[in-house]
């Protein structure tokens, strides 16, 4: 035991700074780091691929456009048929959208050289909270009249009166405050502690197999990246779940909106 | 997150809960750029082709059934036809055995009244000759006994009366027995 303290010693754990980045080079502007850049990159990616899957549609698809239509029909069939119903089609040009960006994004961060979840800053996610934020307000208050929103958020029909004096202030700080903000955050801190992990496991891999090569380190090295490539995986599937339950709350926003029924 | 982790991270460096505003640009630029590529530009395209999809599939199932609904209406058209024509032959059949038989009767009928006219025709000529044949072997008969009586008796007989009374009773004589005329 003492001697695996020993060979930890010099061993530094990731921490959150390693989602710190400064500018790309010196006296490049504050705002040019590796997340802005892969931002843009990505943002540009999933316009190529959906341009190379949709942009002139056969009646038979080939090629692209089959993996663009299986990514299609599952955002129809999972997200926006069972959240909107019949305004699924309506929605569909948004909720695709933010489940691809989502997606490239989240897979960013398990891309070789590039390694970084984008949405591990909490800025994108928020942007897309954000947007999904004002547009369930607006439509809540279209649909169903300012009144009508507010009385039907807190006082869902069918319970006992004293219930509503508890309720009522729950409700509301849930879907005006509460929403928003765990919607945004829950996105980014599934992919920040994601990349958190994956860089642990890969740093005491590196270090025990690498800087601090012993006897009795080795073998947690080899755990480490073993451990590494098993959480990689695992990761992807974080990320593809993360991307689609974002997605899935905005329809279900959009979709409580929509339809008083609460 | 608590407070006391809140300041652990921003001793460590920025607080990753504070979003860069240089990030909300740039992530409200790229979500707007890819929400107007992919969802203004490219989403109604695929939409339009997966209803077009849609269309042709069940126009195609459609037309399927369009021709197997006509398919089996010839058929069943063809069937009556077939049932009809049938019915048809059987009863030109049927008609044809009447007919035939009835021609058969009439022929037969005719046949027949042709052979009892021919037997009844025959009958009168015999009855007819057989009258004449009396007729004449009467008158023969009267003359070669009178001949052969004159001849017999040597003379004669005055008396007209007499004679034909003679030859009437010599005439009956000879009729009563059958194998003289008969």
């Amino acid at each position: 035991m003492t001697s695996s303290i020993v060979l930890a010693e010099d061993f530094q754990a990731p921490g959150p700074s390693i989602f710190d980045f400064p500018p790309l080079y010196d006296g490049a502007p504050a705002w040019l780091t590796k997340p802005v850049i892969f931002a843009a990159v990505g943002a540009i990616l999933v316009c190529a691929f959906a341009w190379s899957a949709f942009a002139k549609p056969q009646l038979v698809p080939r090629g692209m456009q089959n993996i663009g239509e299986k990514g299609y029909e599952f955002v129809r069939d999972q997200v926006a048929r069972p959240f909107l119903g019949k305004d699924a089609e309506r929605w569909m040009p948004l909720l695709l959208s933010l489940f691809f960006l989502i997606l490239l994004w989240n897979l960013f961060g398990v891309v070789p050289l590039v390694q970084m979840p984008i949405a591990s800053h909490i800025a994108f996610p928020a942007v897309f909270a954000a947007t999904i934020y004002v547009i369930k307000i607006y439509l809540g208050i279209k649909h169903q009249g300012a009144g009508g929103y507010f009385k039907n958020m807190m006082f869902p029909p069918g319970l006992p009166k004293p219930i509503y004096f508890l309720l009522a202030p729950i409700e509301l700080l849930s879907n005006l405050i509460i929403a928003p903000f765990t919607h945004a955050v829950r996105l980014f801190a599934n992919m920040f502690a994601g990349h958190l992990i994956l860089a642990f496991f890969s740093a005491v891999g590196f270090w025990f197999l690498f800087e601090k090569l012993t006897p009795m380190g080795a073998g947690l090295g080899v755990l480490g990246v073993v451990m590494t490539i098993a959480m990689t995986g695992f990761e992807m599937f974080i990320q593809f779940l993360q991307a689609f339950l974002f997605t899935l709350l905005a329809a279900m926003y959009i979709g409580g909106s929509l339809h008083s029924d609460h | 997150m608590s407070i006391a982790a809140t300041t652990l991270l921003a001793a460590e460096g920025e607080n990753p809960l504070i979003p860069h505003a240089y990030e909300l640009v740039v992530g409200s630029f790229a979500f707007l750029v890819v929400f107007l590529v992919v969802g203004k530009i490219l989403t109604p395209r695929i939409q339009k082709t997966l209803a077009e999809r849609t269309e042709v599939i069940e126009g195609g199932i459609k037309k399927a059934e369009d021709l197997q609904a006509e398919a089996q209406q010839t058929l069943e058209q063809y069937r009556t036809q077939l049932a009809e024509a049938r019915q048809e032959a059987s009863r030109l059949r049927e008609e044809a055995r009447e007919q035939g038989a009835q021609i058969k009767a009439e022929l037969r009928e005719e046949a027949q009244a042709e052979a009892r006219r021919l037997v009844e025709a025959a009958h009168a000529q015999i009855e007819a000759d057989r009258q004449q044949a009396v007729a004449q072997l009467r008158a023969e008969i009267g003359r070669l006994s009178v001949e052969l009586a004159g001849r017999i008796v040597g003379e004669s007989l005055e008396d007209e009366a007499r004679q034909r009374r003679t030859i009437d009773r010599f005439l009956e004589e000879i009729e009563a027995r059958p194998e003289a005329v008969r």
